[in-house]
């Protein structure tokens, strides 16, 4: 681990209260296990993306390769959500893209204190998602945001993917995934995806209007068009004009 | 079909990843930018609430699955971690499928 800058006259002083492990002080020892105990929670719902993508008609090979590579939730599931709605595809990508966009805006914050350059910037970004960014944004110095990103980064990365295998291996050999209620585990993993974000206002506002209109939508155009219609009601409130606030 | 949306994703959510840690922040640091970023993925998964839950091809239906979903209602207001969620909203549709005989 790089160590931050004001620190670099001592070599190693922040080893002072408890010895280094590995070259980690004590506090980022800390921020490792809180990152690993992330990686535990978040890689444990991979378990429910491995099953519901299987029961969506994707292979296991399929399931593993979104994990591997799009490697973002929310994105994950919208894509095999659309496709278990009969969906096309390329209509279930572009919600996942849609829903990915997100991290760019994480990225931005991330950048200035990260400030990863090169390689290490190009392999770090595909770590840029929800939990890696909570655990990193808000650190002091850019060696403990660096412990935080990387330790919930990877955490999540090698927990998500093997329980996603596990998942999509469990699920296969279920059998017909309504006996299991599993179509009904998609809506309830959507929910639970957008539950904490329903804390304001306006946003259970654009929540209800787009479930209208993505409902309103569903007997008069083609699967996956209207999730996509939806996203509209954002752009939408978002780009509304806004009283200054005082 | 399947695959070829898998790896555009792939690519995709990658690009839209680095690019946050490449370009100069005042490119995408705009309010409007933000806010619409900010509401995409409400807008985007309650959507995809209503059609997983109420949408069977061209029709919407009310069946087990709405259950399962007030089921999902109940364990998040008891601030039930995610798996344990998804797993009660299955249970729950599975439970009526198997009183209702199918």
């Amino acid at each position: 681990m790089t160590e931050p800058a004001e620190d670099g006259a001592g070599c190693g002083a922040e080893d002072g209260a408890g010895g280094a492990t590995g070259g980690l002080s004590t506090d980022q020892r800390a921020i490792v296990r809180d990152g690993v105990a992330v990686g535990l929670a978040t890689g444990a719902y991979g378990v429910s993306f491995g099953a519901v993508s299987v029961a969506a008609g994707l292979s296991v090979l399929q399931t593993c390769a979104l994990s591997l590579l799009v490697f973002t939730g929310a994105s994950q599931f919208a894509l095999v959500g659309v496709i278990a709605s009969g969906g096309a595809p390329l209509s279930g990508a572009v919600t996942a893209l849609l829903l990915g966009s997100r991290n760019t805006l994480y990225g931005l914050r991330l950048a200035p204190l990260l400030s990863f350059r090169g390689v290490r910037r190009v392999a770090a970004a595909h770590l840029v998602i929800d939990e890696s960014t909570a655990m990193s944004v808000n650190r002091d110095t850019t060696a403990a945001a660096r412990v935080g990103f990387l330790s919930t980064g990877i955490s999540v990365f090698v927990l998500w993917n093997l329980a996603t295998l596990l998942g999509a291996v469990a699920g296969t050999a279920l059998g017909d995934p309504r006996t299991y209620g599993l179509d009904a585990a998609v809506g309830g993993a959507f929910l639970a995806l957008v539950w904490p974000r329903l804390d304001s206002p306006v946003n259970r506002l654009v929540a209800v209007l787009a479930v209208a209109v993505a409902l309103g939508l569903v007997p008069v155009t083609t699967a996956g068009v209207p999730v996509l219609a939806a996203g509209a009601v954002a752009v939408l409130v978002g780009t509304l004009p806004r009283r200054e606030r005082a | 079909m399947i695959w070829a949306a898998v790896l555009v994703s792939s690519a995709g959510c990658y690009l839209l990843k680095l690019a946050g840690l490449s370009v100069p922040p005042r490119v995408l640091e705009r309010p409007a930018v933000e806010r619409v970023a900010g509401l995409l993925p409400v807008a985007l998964l309650s959507a995809l609430v209503g059609v997983q839950v109420l949408g069977a091809g061209q029709h919407l239906v009310l069946d087990a699955r709405l259950v399962g979903l007030g089921a999902a209602v109940v364990a998040l207001l008891l601030r039930a971690p995610f798996l344990v969620v998804v797993v009660t909203a299955a249970a729950a549709a599975a439970a009526v499928r198997l009183l209702a005989g199918g």
